[in-house]
């Protein structure tokens, strides 16, 4: 009996050094991208998402509350606002209509064959990183709902990232502000191709720029075809600043309230390894499209 | 004494407690909350818990369940596999063989602790981190962090030490 309380110890000593050695070797096999690695995090991932889903929605509620008093606070301007923003776009929507009748008598004339029709999937954001130093969400749609790696997910009116782990029923986005996102682009008015790189802040860079491209602030940056991850031409952001060489951009995206992503499947191979064959729903959303 | 089914089960569940209390605390600081600046503004409430329950109940939080701790907050906040497992391993193992001078202390004492061990498992997971992605991530959230780690600690676990005195009374 007396022996009981050092043995004890001992074991328990033993257990923590062993269980400290998994951890170690876990991080050295994520690095090394193991498929075991990710098949893990996908189930942990999917195991949570119910409860993740529960908790995010009445986070959501008081979040449209205090939307809604502010919006209440600013009716007039914002009516304001909107009537000169239907009038701006009405002249698009003529714009537009030129331009669609333009386009199918150019695409009559050069026999031109059209891509499938892009389908999306809308998926809530159930966790976000949570001070990790990393920038990504989980989102409540995996591979049941057509979700596959590569993918591009937007918000509003922008890109916000791409799926970089795909579980049954959650996925995880890799933002485009993070540290490991690189993203092709294109310079919208030149044409001129880049490479969108995230450093974990809210305005990532364009790197791989062509040499005497001149860049100014307000230039729209859009996904380029390049890998035939993305569907080409979504938009991300405006140019932000051009100071000592490095180009910022502004991302469309709201990052404050990013409550519900889109999923965007091009239909292609994507940059980060084979796509399953499509799955037999077309365009279905999990959740209905927001207003 | 054993005593009866029932009595089995509200021990096994008052000494599972402390451990579904942290997994909620790793669950939540990852829930979008409705504030600016994504990710950037949760405190490491995991941290917290293996900090406080290493020193005031290790016997029912094990280091197997300070690893499943870890794994989970790596998994659900993206972090890369192991990162918040190691970091949290290695508080967990500090404060075990460190938490004589703390027990029965006041208050202020556990919170000097936290405010010493809080900032050291941050760099840490930072360092750690920043290797894994191989180049050096902006230490701005590093310090977010820790700003709040030390401001929140008394209000969190405020809820640890009501959680304790309400559940788990029959042993100091």
């Amino acid at each position: 009996m007396r022996y009981a309380a050092p043995v004890r110890a001992a074991a328990h000593r033993f257990a923590f050094l062993v269980l400290l050695a998994l951890a170690v070797g876990l991080v050295v096999l994520g690095k090394a991208d193991a498929i075991l690695v990710e098949r893990l995090r996908t189930t942990v991932s999917d195991a949570f998402a119910p409860i993740l889903e529960a908790l995010a929605s009445p986070m959501a509620t008081v979040d449209e509350t205090i939307a809604d008093i502010r919006d209440l606070v600013h009716l007039r301007s914002e009516n304001l606002r909107l009537k000169q923003d239907n009038e701006r776009l009405r002249e698009w929507e003529q714009r537009a209509r030129e331009l669609t009748a333009q386009n199918l008598a150019l695409r009559e004339a050069l026999k031109f064959a059209p891509h499938d029709e892009v389908r999306s999937v809308t998926a809530r954001v159930i966790a976000d990183s949570g001070g990790s130093f990393v920038r990504s969400l989980l989102v409540d749609a995996g591979n049941r709902d057509g979700v596959t790696k590569g993918q591009a997910a937007a918000a509003g009116e922008g890109l916000v990232g791409r799926i970089a782990e795909v579980g049954d029923i959650s996925a995880r986005v890799l933002l485009i502000t993070d540290l490991n996102s690189r993203i092709p682009v294109l310079v919208e008015s030149t044409r001129d191709h880049a490479i969108l790189a995230g450093d974990n802040t809210d305005q990532p860079s364009l790197v791989y720029l062509p040499p005497n491209l001149t860049l100014s602030p307000g230039d729209r940056i859009v996904t380029a075809s390049d890998g035939g991850a993305f569907p080409p031409g979504l938009p991300i952001g405006v140019v932000a600043s051009t100071s000592d060489g490095v180009v910022r951009i502004q991302p469309f995206a709201n990052w404050s309230r990013l409550e519900y992503v889109r999923i965007v499947d091009y239909g292609l191979k994507g940059i980060l390894g084979p796509v399953e064959p499509p799955p037999a729903a077309s365009a279905r959303g999990k959740h209905p499209a927001k207003p | 004494m054993t005593g009866g089914l029932a009595h089995q089960l509200d021990l096994a569940a008052r000494r599972l407690f402390p451990f579904a209390l942290s997994v909620l605390m790793v669950v939540l600081s990852v829930v979008p909350l409705p504030i600016p600046g994504n990710g950037l503004v949760m405190p490491p409430l995991g941290l917290m818990a293996v900090y406080y329950w290493a020193i005031h109940r290790p016997d029912l939080v094990p280091a197997i369940a300070v690893f499943v701790l870890g794994l989970l907050e790596d998994v659900l906040s993206g972090a890369p596999t192991g990162v918040n497992t190691v970091m949290f391993l290695l508080v967990y193992g500090i404060m075990r063989i460190q938490r004589k001078p703390f027990l029965g202390k006041p208050f202020v004492v556990m919170w000097f602790g936290f405010v010493v061990v809080a900032p050291c498992a941050i760099l840490f997971d930072w360092l750690l981190s920043s290797a894994v992605a191989g180049k050096a991530i902006p230490p701005l959230a590093a310090v977010v962090q820790v700003l709040l780690a030390i401001t929140l600690y008394p209000s969190v676990t405020w809820l640890f030490a009501a959680a304790q005195r309400a559940f788990l009374r029959q042993k100091p």
